[in-house]
């Protein structure tokens, strides 16, 4: 099977984590990513190039109706939600939700919705319970989930909570995240 | 809020929700971003309190007050003053030098949802000393909107963001100046609003109805489906003067719209573009 989009999603704090999964992946990775951080207005301008120096693969900015690249990273703009739909990005200025805008929960339910099984969703460190519905609906709908286990993470409210909705497929600390996406979506012939 | 338990069956329902309304009511959804809309329709179904899409196209079908607040929970009112707060920095820098001198200024605010944006022009146009000249034009599809845009009367609370917004957006004066605070409201201060002209306007229907020289339509189509945003391309290209000045949201693109080489780019960033001539 060919995977469409992994979506990794944590709070500023989870950068360090990001950059130990972004660095395990090769520049042949081609499942595209996006990145959803939760952070202060604006601070998209210091997101993109911080993640494109820690990752050999090119870091894109997301616009409306953009489509989705392979073997590219994106990352969600701050103050705007990320949904997806048959390969475009969509975007959507909705008042947040749990606090947060991007939410993780909304890209995850309509990653739910139009790409099921193709779909692989990451809860990283971070606080609060965003995400954790949408990767039960993820997991419901036959995709991978990944979530950062709580004991490695700076704050463990986001792993504990999606836990706790039966939404980890798989829960694994920092350092074996990037390996389980490599191995999970190599293409066997 | 969960995904269905049989997406086919809801995809189906949808579709037969949206032609319904359509048929119905006029309000034409068909050629929304089907994601979004999707979650707002699930949305209505929370608030009703309804279990299937059929049972909400019931609901709305056969009575106008559900119809009214689908119509508020489809339409994302989102808004605030100076929004983008660069955006008016490159405003006073780049568009006001090119409509100063015209007699009269014609500005349309597509989409003005609760009118923050309208008043932040006039705010600036007020402080470049053209708001006399200008008439500023604000529509929107959903009539309670600009009942309220009209009205302009804000929470106080959120005048203090909206006056860091005003300071971003390189406003110079007491912010204060523009509104009067009553209690826990903000009211517009009237001589902001003498020449702006309210009307409900569907950009899907589609028509022109004057030339301007600017026209704001900022995270409007980001809810529209890539067809329908030609459509409305088009239409707000046949309604710019040429050398006329079109602002987009901050995450919007001109990029593969039929359009594209009919503007050049004024300020890449704050996605300002200007229709040749
Ligand atoms: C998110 S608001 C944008 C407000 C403002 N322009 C801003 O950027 O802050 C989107 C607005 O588009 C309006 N809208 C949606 N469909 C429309 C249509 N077919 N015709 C005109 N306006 C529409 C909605 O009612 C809503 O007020």
């Amino acid at each position: 099977m060919t995977y469409a989009l992994i979506a990794i999603g944590g709070s500023l704090g989870s950068f360090k984590v990001l950059q130990v999964i972004l660095a395990a992946l090769p520049p042949t990775f081609k499942v595209p990513v996006v990145i959803i951080v939760h952070r202060e207005r604006g601070q998209e301008a210091i997101l993109a190039p911080l993640v494109q120096s820690h990752c050999a693969l090119p870091v894109a900015e997301i616009e409306d109706k953009g489509r989705i690249e392979p073997g590219r990273i994106y990352i969600a703009p701050s103050d705007y939600h990320v949904l997806v739909e048959d390969g475009t990005f969509a975007l959507s200025v909705e008042a947040p939700l749990h606090h947060a805008r991007p939410s993780i929960d909304i890209t995850f339910e309509s990653m739910a919705d139009y790409y099921g099984r193709r779909a692989i969703g990451v809860i990283l460190t971070g606080t609060g319970q965003d995400g954790a519905q949408g990767m039960a609906a993820l997991r419901q709908r036959g995709g991978q989930t990944v979530v950062q286990t709580p004991a490695s993470a700076e704050a463990p409210g986001m792993p504990e909570a999606a836990i706790s909705a039966g939404a980890a497929g798989h829960v694994l600390p920092p350092e074996e995240i990037g390996p389980f996406l490599v191995k999970l979506t190599e293409e066997r012939p | 809020m969960t995904v269905a338990a049989q997406p086919e069956l809801e995809d189906l329902e949808v579709r037969l929700l949206l032609e319904g309304i359509f048929r119905h009511y006029g309000y034409d959804f068909r050629d929304y971003a089907q994601a979004s809309l999707k979650r707002r329709i699930r949305k209505a179904l929370q608030a009703e309190q309804i279990r299937t899409v059929s049972a909400l196209q019931d609901a709305i079908l056969h009575d106008e007050q559900a119809m009214r607040r689908f119509l508020d929970l489809v339409t994302v009112d989102v808004t605030a003053m100076f929004r983008d707060p660069r955006l008016y920095v490159a405003v006073r820098t780049s568009v006001i030098p090119l409509i100063r001198n015209e007699p009269l200024i014609r500005v349309w605010h597509v989409g003005c949802a609760s009118g923050e944006e309208v008043y932040s022009m006039a705010i600036l146009l007020h402080e470049e000393g053209l708001l006399e000249k200008t008439r500023l034009y604000a529509t929107d599809l959903n009539q309670s909107l600009l009942d309220r845009g009209k009205e302009g009367i804000y929470p106080l609370s959120a005048m203090q963001t909206h006056t860091g917004n005003y300071l971003a957006g390189g406003g110079t004066r007491a912010f204060s100046e523009y509104y009067a605070a009553r209690y826990d409201r903000a009211q517009i201060k009237p001589w902001l609003k003498a020449n702006i002209v309210w009307a409900q306007h569907d950009l899907v229907a589609g028509a022109s109805f004057n030339e301007f020289h600017v026209i704001l339509c900022r995270n409007v189509m980001i809810y529209f489906n890539r067809s329908l945003q030609d459509r409305v391309h088009r239409l707000l290209y046949e309604s710019l003067a040429p050398g006329g000045v079109l602002a987009l949201g901050d995450k919007e693109s001109l990029q593969f719209t039929p359009h594209e080489a009919g503007y050049e780019s004024l300020d890449r960033r704050e996605k300002l573009f200007r229709k040749r001539k």
